[in-house]
This record gives structure tokens, sequence and C-alpha cells, in this order.
């Protein structure tokens, strides 16, 4: 039976820039998938390109394709990435400019019709938890993306494009594009569809299947230092095998695999994705020898109405301070500390939508169920942080967390690396939108399109 | 029966999606499945998560697994930007579910 082989790159934008380059170079790959796009990521995009038109995508990514060009382009590995953002076209440019430097020729394919924000003006979109109207956030959208599926990625990759660069994509579908093209799946074979997605799912955080992260017994993972990023080997059928590279670190076993195919979702018999939705319960794991994991029988039923739409608006300033409380009496003396700082925060007449403080050593990951007095405890670290929507007053707060140290509880240390700048504070709006009111769009640029 | 806690008996792993977290509970083995499925319930997970989760605790099946899964709603302070919490996107609520003692 004829197979395909799918490598991971990334898990998500700032992981590790060696694993791309690993899987080009430790074996043999035929798709090279990278995400970048995480929920907040497109405000950040937005921001970039407000100020300068010709950006607002990863460049990380051009970086990464100047180092496996030649490689990939002898090989015929072809990439395909989300990494897009809010200007995929710009993207594929830098691309196929660095192509033209180094006197290769290359076709790039670039995916969009994602970009929905001028239809936020006038429709309503729904906040899909709780159904509030996008009238609260309208006058201040950043970005608003629908999660295109594998139509898209199916037809750039026809076209014999080498590099699929795309907008937002649902993060499985990259996946999925590769294996419908090469199989030729029909678009309604949900059987073999879901399978495609739950392998996406499998990979798409990077090393989260292939021994990262992994709470069945971590001390049992090798090498970490060397993990291999997951790799789908996958047949005709729908059938997959999740493995990784030899002579790499990390493990993939049947508890790997289980753990990533439970990261982030709801309900396990309606995975939803553009594509189709998936019955995660319906997939039977076995072993197929070592760091190899066989996956079956996976189920789907017919793709949603709707497109998933993720939209980003701006919400307000946040600071966040930090300060070191050595012993005796660590816990008590960093929250005693809080309460002058929410105390000064009351005198200084200071307009914050939330406060938060936390101390690190105590119950910052799992609240009251740790936090017991510990006099014995030798340090802590108090984190306070302010959210508000005037910039001044969470300017003026962070001036507050270094008196601390002359004029608080004792042993206080670190102030000079805990004063937090103040930030932008971005929200996320998920809602829904029609497809008939999406048209996806694959266009192409080559070495020749150049001047 | 003695108290054990989930940590020996499951492995587990967390994440959010806006401001609901989610945490697979995997079982170590079939038998400890059949014991997960009877002690970790909904209710029992809302309460372990009384301050953090503010919402409903809904409860799903993956038999093919012998996972739970757990969606806390309401759980991260406003969801991964917003959240002014350490833990914004709720990767360590998994670690909080295995510290939970059950009969078994």
């Amino acid at each position: 039976m004829r197979k395909i082989t799918i490598a991971a790159g990334h898990g998500f934008w700032g992981d590790w820039l060696e694993a791309p380059i690993r899987q080009v170079t430790g074996g043999q790959i035929d798709y090279l998938m990278l995400d970048y796009l995480a929920e907040v990521t497109m405000s950040v995009l937005a921001k970039q390109k407000e100020a300068n038109p010709s950006l607002g995508y990863a460049r990380d990514f051009p970086a990464l394709i100047d180092r496996i060009l030649p490689e990939i382009i002898s090989r015929g590995i072809k990439v395909i990435s989300n990494a897009g953002g809010l200007n995929p076209t710009a993207c594929a440019e830098s691309i196929v400019r660095l192509a033209k430097e180094r006197g290769l020729s290359i076709k790039v394919a670039v995916v969009s019709g994602d970009d929905i924000k001028p239809l936020t003006r006038d429709h309503e979109f729904a906040h899909l938890e709780g159904g509030r109207s996008i009238a609260e956030i309208r006058d201040r959208i950043t970005s608003a993306n629908a999660y295109l599926g594998a139509d898209a990625i199916v037809q750039a990759l026809s076209s014999g494009a080498q590099i699929v660069v795309t907008g937002r994509v649902a993060d499985p579908s990259m996946v999925l594009g590769p294996l419908r093209y090469s199989f030729n799946w029909r678009e309604d074979d949900w059987n073999k569809l879901a399978s495609g997605i739950l392998a996406g799912h499998i990979i798409e955080c990077g090393a989260q299947s292939s021994g990262g992260n992994f709470s069945g017994d971590w001390r049992s993972v090798p090498d970490l230092a060397h993990v291999g990023f997951p790799i789908i080997e996958a047949y005709e059928n729908g059938d997959f095998v999740v493995t990784k590279h030899p002579n790499t670190g990390g493990l993939v076993s049947q508890a790997t695999v289980k753990e990533q195919m439970v990261y982030e979702i709801g309900d396990p018999t309606a995975y939803y994705t553009p594509d189709v939705i998936a019955d995660f319960t319906s997939a039977s794991l076995s072993d197929d020898g070592p760091d190899r994991v066989k996956i079956t029988g996976v189920k789907g039923r017919s793709r949603p109405p709707s497109y998933k739409v993720s939209i980003s608006y701006f919400h307000g300033y946040r600071t966040v301070s930090t300060l070191v409380y050595s012993w005796p009496e660590a816990i008590a003396k960093a929250k005693a500390a809080a309460e002058i700082l929410r105390t000064r925060i009351r005198d200084l007449g200071l307009r914050f939508e939330k406060i938060n403080s936390e101390v690190i050593g105590a119950n910052a990951c799992h609240g009251s169920l740790t936090d017991h007095e510990s006099p014995s405890m030798p340090e802590v670290l108090l984190r306070f942080a302010v959210q508000g929507p005037e910039e001044k007053d969470v300017k003026r707060f962070t001036r507050e967390m270094a008196p601390l140290v002359l004029g608080g509880p004792p042993f206080a240390t670190a102030y000079a690396g805990g004063k937090g700048d103040v930030s932008e504070v971005y929200g996320y709006w998920p809602s829904l939108i029609d497809r008939g009111l999406i048209t996806p769009k694959v266009s192409y640029i080559t070495t020749s399109d150049l001047k | 029966m003695a108290k054990v806690k989930l940590v020996d008996l499951a492995h587990a792993r967390s994440g959010d999606k806006g401001n609901n977290s989610n945490i697979g509970l995997i079982a170590r083995t079939p038998e400890y499945y059949e014991a997960l499925k009877r002690e970790v319930t909904a209710e029992g997970v809302k309460r372990h998560f009384a301050g953090i989760c503010l919402g409903q605790v809904e409860r799903f099946e993956l038999p093919n697994i012998h996972a739970l899964n757990f969606v806390l709603h309401d759980s991260l302070d406003g969801g991964g930007t917003l959240s002014l919490r350490t833990d914004a996107q709720g990767k360590t609520h998994a670690a909080t579910l295995l510290m939970m003692e059950i009969e078994a």
C-alpha cells in the first residue's frame, strides 16, 4: 500500500529552531508542516502590518526556509505552513526572493480568503461561549480570520507548489491537505478525513506527542536534548503510524500519543474542524515496533456548516511585577507585601479592571489546595499583576514594587529584574461564520514573477 | 479500599480553549480506568478546583484509550490573553487534578 510521511516542524511560534531542520536532515520525509499561529498571534501581526504594510507574517519562516531550501528542492520535500498570518503574499514573496538570490527556481502557493475583518463592520459575530454581541468590541477589533480547511491546500499542492503559505487555517488541516492530495481522498470520505485530522491533531503540537511534556513517566523518556519531533506515516486507507526519525531522543509510545489525543479537546466524539467532525473515541491504538504507534479505525461525519472565526481586539494595559521573599516566613511576608500594594493602589485611586497576586511556591498553580503556611520555606516569589483601561494608572503602578525592598517586610530581593513593563492586552473573541460567506483563494508566485 | 492519589493511577495533560481549560486523565491500566470512571466525577472535580474553576465541569469518556476528559468552564481568569494568572493557559491543571485522592 502507498504511504507518505508528514513531519511536524514546530508546535508553536517560538518552538525549537533546530527541530524543523532535523526533520529535514534526519531521514526520509515527503512533507514538512509548521504551525506559527496561536490564538493571540494575529493581534501581534496586525500591529506589525499597521506599522509596515509589507509585514504581518511570521518572519521566522523565511529565515527557516533559507536554511533548508536547497535540500527541500533537491529532495522534493513540500512545506506547508500558516506562517503567512495576515500577509501570506508578502511572506511568499520574501521566500521566492530568497530562492532567486540563491539562483534556485521555486513555485510558492498563497492560500488566502481567511481575512474577514471587513465583514465585522456590519455582520453579527456572537461570542461562541454565551452569545454576547460583537457590538461590545466592534470599534476595537484588530483582526478577524476564519479557520479555513484543507480544500485550498489540496488545490495548491495539485498545482505543483513546493511551499504552501497560508493565513489562518485549522492546524490539523495542514496535515489533512497533503493526505487528501496524495491519496485522492474525496472531500466527503468522512472516515478517512477524520483519520487525517486525528493525525494532524497528534503532531500539531510538536514534541508533545514524542516525549515532551509527558507526565506518564518523564524519567523514562531518553535524551530530550535531541528530541525527535513527531512524524506521521500515512496509508491510503486512512491508517497511520506516529513515529520519529531514528537516532533521535524522545519517545513515541501509546502513552505519549494518548496524552496528545486529549490535549485541548472538548467532546471527544465531536472534534470540529472545517473538513470533518472527527470521533476520537473510534481510534484504535496498537504498538508497531519501537517508537511506532499505529492508529486505525477512525470515524468521522459530515463537515459543519460554519467556519470557526477568531477575532482579536484591543482590551487595555497590564503590568506584572515580582519580588523574591526569603526565609523566615517567606510566604506570610509575600502576602503581607501584596496587602501593602493593594492599600497603596486604593490610596492612589488607581483604576484597574482586575488585580491578581500570587505567591509562587505556595498557590500560583494549584490555588488553595497547596496554599499552606510553611514557615521553613527557603524563598518564594511574589507575583503581582494589574490590568486596566488607563495606561497612566498601570504605568504608575510599576513604581510601587521596588519601594517594598526598603519599606516592606524583611529580606526581599531581586527587585531590579522584577519591575514590569506596561504591555498592551488583546482579547480573543471566537465566533462562527456561514461557509457561504467565505471563498478560499489560491494564488502562486514563482521566481520568474519577481522583477 | 484505601485512599490513593490519582497520580498513582493515571497520567494527564491539560490546556486551554478560551476561558475554559480541559484535562485529559489517562488510566495507567484498564482496571484503573474503571476506578477513575467510578470515582472521578464531574462534581468531584468541580469541588477539587474550588476557587480556580468558577463555572461548570463537564466529563467525557474515551474508553478506547482508557481516558476521561474534563472541561472546566470559566477556569482561566478570562482566558489565555486576558488572564493575570501565572498559569494563564491551565497547563498545570492536569497536575492539580493528579493531587486528588480517591477510594480505590
